[in-house]
């Protein structure tokens, strides 16, 4: 599992005040924290609130790579916040580009931006199953999104092996959107089918369980059934532990880690090894 | 359309480890692939196998003729039968087992295990893996004075297990040597063994794996297929995993009734001066080819076999 660390993101108040006073310190304990809990990436996500959003990103980005030696996944819907980040990113131990739909109504070209931003730093890219339409909602338009991500991803000299493709998940409380988990699961299936090697499959976890009880529960319930469908990356809680150990304790049922006595620790001390920049 | 190139790589790499240092004219670095054994580019392949020869503490009491008789009459002095087997044999290390200790075989002390292990020490330049006997009690009682005669000598000391291993890894880390972690032909166990022997702070760059051999007959696919998935894992970045190999070559394949049969006992069977050898040689060259680095070897005829092989494909010395 190609863990990457969320907690990094504006949109958190302890994130979004340490931003505000420039404050490096909780920046430094939650880099330092993700790292130790085997964050593969860390997501930096200036939020909303900055008003010098290439400004905050490049000072997210010195003030984490400063503290940990883990890669980054830069994390904005502006592709200009992306380059700003990059400026300040040291790409040579690995960066991930978070995130291109196929395309936008005032962008229509997002997607080539974004994968040569990719290529000339030598890292991967996370490509949304949306375009101009917005979220698909059923399977079919997420498969074909997918298609159409990958043969524009590789025309553009972007391997799969080095393109995460992010189904897209919709809190399920939202009306109407309680299909839709099992539409992701179906659409995952059938994406990872599409190349040898597949694109990896990554998704923003947390956004499942917005405004429900149980969020944790709803979470680690999800990315298991998830993983067995092939998903192999995903934007999480590491410091959740128990959804770390459900992350272990899945990756040895499906044989992609040896089991020992000591499996929970061992998968943390090996996380990071699925990269695929490492 | 154009299509980017997508190359089948590893994301990981077996650590190198180099054995011997103090007074020892040589040393050996292992270790330090980064593909499967054979897996096309050479230089990913990492370095080259290595033979280790078996001296042992006290006279054999069990070897068949043909083995017995390829060491002339140095089977009773360790110091004698080291150099030959470097000098005339060509061991790249000398395996030191020490079969005495054993209750079973002669339970000899302390005083007898450091004074050969001076003896071997002071007899060959080449690197040195020092043995026990297997008795957890009496290896515990002893591997340490032993380790502290060869201090400074960065020996292979074996070896821990899951149930027995923090006496020798305090000793090993207390004298700079590096540790073989063994394992009943069972890959749970080997990994469970890594972590607690680097829980106690011994780094994993300094540690060997060796999971019971099986010989040609007596499960020797077991041993390569587990071996085998020890070295996908490694490569697909377990760092738990990626630690050299060790096998035991020599002593497995000598219990072996087809290897130790003499022709009169098995006239059936072909000539008993080739077929032991070959059965060393045969197990030995199948064993490789699942990423072992170091082999422990008894018959200098079968050393040599496996000697000529290792040169063919990684180029002489």
């Amino acid at each position: 599992m190609i863990a990457i660390g969320e907690r990094i993101n504006g949109m958190f108040t302890d994130v979004k005040d340490a931003i505000a006073a420039k404050d490096p310190a909780p920046i430094v304990s939650l880099a330092k924290r993700q790292a130790a809990a085997g964050a593969a990436y860390l997501d930096i996500n200036v939020g909303t609130a900055a008003a010098d959003q290439a400004g905050t990103i490049k000072w997210l980005v010195e003030t984490a790579q400063a503290a940990v030696p883990t890669p980054l996944c830069l994390d904005s819907q502006k592709p200009d916040v992306i380059r700003a980040g990059l400026s300040a990113c040291d790409t040579s131990r690995g960066v991930l580009l978070n995130s291109s739909p196929l395309n936008k109504k005032s962008d229509p070209d997002v997607l080539a931006r974004y994968v040569e931003m990719a290529n000339s730093a030598g890292g991967s890219l996370i490509a949304l199953t949306m375009d101009r339409e917005g979220v698909p909602q059923n399977i079919d338009r997420r498969v074909e999104i997918a298609a159409e991500l990958l043969t524009r991803c590789m025309e553009l000299g972007l391997a799969p092996d080095r393109l995460f493709i992010d189904p897209i998940i919709l809190p399920v409380n939202v009306p109407g959107a309680q299909a839709q988990p099992t539409n992701i699961l179906a659409a995952i299936d059938q994406i990872r089918l599409m190349s040898d090697p597949p694109p990896h499959i990554t998704m923003g976890l947390s956004n499942l369980s917005q405004g429900t009880t149980e969020r944790s529960l709803i979470n680690r319930t999800f990315l298991a059934m998830a993983m067995s469908h092939g998903a192999d990356s995903a934007i999480i809680d590491v410091l959740d532990e128990p959804l770390v150990d459900i992350v272990a304790t899945v990756e040895m049922l499906m044989n992609k880690q040896i089991y020992s006595d000591s499996f929970l620790k061992a998968y943390r001390s090996t996380a990071g090894g699925q990269r695929p920049d490492k | 359309m154009p299509l980017p190139a997508i190359q089948e790589s590893y994301s990981g790499r077996v650590n190198e480890l180099t054995i011997g240092g103090g007074a020892r004219k040589k040393t050996v670095t292992v270790g330090g692939a980064k593909t499967i054994p054979y897996g096309g580019d050479r230089a990913a392949t990492g370095r080259r196998p290595v033979i280790a020869i078996d001296v042992l503490d006290s006279p054999p009491q069990d070897w068949p003729a043909v083995l017995a008789d390829a060491y002339g009459g140095v089977l009773a002095d360790p110091a004698a039968w080291a150099k030959k087997a470097v000098d005339e044999f060509g061991g790249d290390l000398v395996c030191l087992k020490f079969d005495g200790l054993h209750p079973d075989k002669g339970n000899l002390g302390a005083d007898h295990a450091v004074a050969v292990t001076q003896k071997v020490i002071g007899a060959v330049g080449v690197p040195l893996i020092l043995w026990g006997s297997g008795n957890d009690e009496k290896d515990n009682a002893v591997m340490p004075k032993v380790s502290q005669a060869a201090k400074g000598e960065r020996v292979l000391l074996g070896t821990v297990t899951q149930d027995n291993y923090k006496s020798l890894t305090a000793t090993a880390l207390a004298d700079q040597h590096l540790l073989i972690a063994q394992a009943p032909l069972d890959i749970n166990i080997a990994k469970q063994v890594n972590i607690l022997v680097s829980d106690m702070g011994f780094p994993l760059e300094s540690l060997v794996m060796f999971q019971t051999t099986g010989t040609l007959g007596y499960g020797m696919e077991y041993a390569y297929s587990i071996q085998e998935r020890e070295r996908l894992a490694a490569l697909g970045g377990d760092r738990l995993m990626a630690l050299p190999v060790i096998c035991d070559v020599g002593y497995e394949s000598w219990r072996a009734k087809e290897a130790k049969a003499s022709a009169s006992e098995a006239p059936q069977w072909g000539d008993g001066a080739k077929r032991g050898p070959l059965w060393e040689a045969t197990t030995a060259v199948a064993l490789l080819q699942s990423g072992v680095d170091i082999v422990r070897m008894r018959h200098p005829a079968a050393v040599a076999i496996v000697r000529e092989y290792i040169n063919s494909l990684w180029g002489s010395d």
